[in-house]
């Protein structure tokens, strides 16, 4: 199953441009709906607002090469290991999904764009494909089963849904229903592998269709709160908040925080 | 002053839910991010801003008493063992402070919540709180009094 190409089989009965048209009306799904989001929560001109804040209270100036830098580390670090979740299981989940995600999505661009014209497809890409795909669900079922906040902190049955799951659910509807369709392909029962397959195009329609209602645009937001917040620490704004302690030996370890789950 | 939450900043980790004791702190449905749906009862404990892991959460002071400018910020660093504070007047003074973040000896007094029953769900729905009646002292008959004694009046 994982040297199985899907969208190569599909191929062979369905033309593999409809299939290049769908990607590309997906992609201008997410530039336009993140659009229209940025215009209603008027975010763009929130984090203008309060650059220009932060450059009044700055306490120095930085050079390009700083500010460079700053960005890079932010990227590196912040970003593509999503710091701010801290140590534990929730960053775990969140890596996992976040990289199965772009391997899944990635992998999936370059099957169909490259590979359904009846060149043989490279091994590793079609196992690319499967992984990213399998590490979506293993990400995304732990955080929807037991990391959700709403379940951990709030108490919350996990089957009771709220408009903030559309997106995980989406994508966990995207990355299951494209397993199984792999699956029922390369098993060849007919059926089954037609009823995923249009389950696993409706989930992406839902997916990608709903960026404006659902929490798709956090993707974009978040890297970008992160490189404003490490830049005002390195201009010395920081938001207004204190420095770092200079803490005197004797105030010793403080109380660590307990997991949020005293409800 | 009540608080409210910067968006961009919050993960929605639930910290703040946690630990507000008034329970207004709570987690928004479309976004999944702390919010304060009551401020009007938020009595300003800071107790959410203090344990908020990416100061994602500031406290708005009424504009007649607290002028618009002015700032009130805290970072706890838990792995220092302090909690400092930045004071910023709205003339530009800036006053900072570092204490430590309690003065009890460290590890003690504190209620071991998470190794108590967890509650049913139908307790979560109740409106008794956590540990009532025994917590309030109100497991006996609620006190009352005598509808003559209204007829006294109120003297000073």
């Amino acid at each position: 199953m994982l040297t199985n190409n899907p969208f190569a089989e599909l191929a062979l009965i369905f033309p593999a441009v409809m299939m290049q048209y769908f990607v590309i009306a997906m992609i201008l799904l997410i530039i336009i709906s993140t659009g229209l989001d940025m215009m209603h929560k008027k975010n763009v001109i929130y984090f203008f607002r309060n650059a220009k804040k932060a450059k009044k209270s700055a306490k120095k100036d930085l050079s390009v090469g700083k500010k460079t830098a700053v960005i890079l580390k932010t990227v590196a670090h912040d970003i593509a290991t999503t710091s701010e979740l801290g140590m534990g299981k929730r960053r775990l989940a969140h890596v996992l999904g976040m990289y199965g995600t772009l391997l899944f999505w990635i992998a999936s661009v370059i099957l169909i764009f490259k590979y359904t014209d009846g060149t043989n497809t490279p091994t590793y890409l079609t196992f690319i494909w499967h992984l990213g795909a399998i590490l979506t669900c293993i990400g995304g079922y732990w955080f929807w089963f037991f990391l959700r906040v709403d379940v951990s902190a709030e108490a919350h049955p996990w089957y009771r849904i709220i408009t903030a799951d559309l997106f995980v659910l989406a994508l966990l509807a995207c990355a299951t229903f494209g397993l199984a369709w792999s699956f029922f392909q390369f098993k060849e029962m007919i059926e089954l592998s037609y009823l995923f397959l249009i389950l696993y195009i409706t989930s992406n329609l839902i997916l990608f269709g709903g960026v404006y209602w659902s929490k798709f645009a956090h993707m974009f937001y978040k890297p970008g709160a992160a490189i404003q917040k490490n830049l005002a620490e390195a201009d010395g704004s920081r938001d207004n908040l204190p420095p770092p302690a200079d803490a005197p030996k004797q105030f010793g370890l403080g109380i660590k925080r307990e997991q949020p789950k005293h409800y | 002053m009540s608080t409210f939450v910067y968006m961009t900043r919050c993960d929605g980790c639930g910290h703040c839910v946690d630990i507000c004791p008034s329970d207004i702190m709570h987690i928004d449905e479309t976004i999944r991010r702390a919010k304060n749906i009551e401020p009007n009862f938020c009595w300003e404990c800071y107790s959410c801003v203090k344990a908020c892991p990416n100061h994602a959460i500031d406290v708005r002071g009424y504009a007649d008493f607290a002028p618009m400018g002015h700032s009130v910020r805290v970072r706890r660093e838990e792995e220092k063992g302090t909690i400092s504070w930045k004071i910023k007047f709205r003339n530009g003074t800036e006053k900072d402070f570092v204490s430590p973040i309690t003065t009890k000896p460290w590890g003690k007094f504190i209620p071991k919540l998470s190794e108590g029953d967890k509650p049913r769900q139908g307790e979560m729905n109740s409106q008794v709180l956590y540990s009532e009646p025994e917590g309030l002292d109100t497991k006996k008959d609620l006190p009352t009094i005598s509808k003559n004694s209204f007829k006294k009046g109120v003297y000073y």
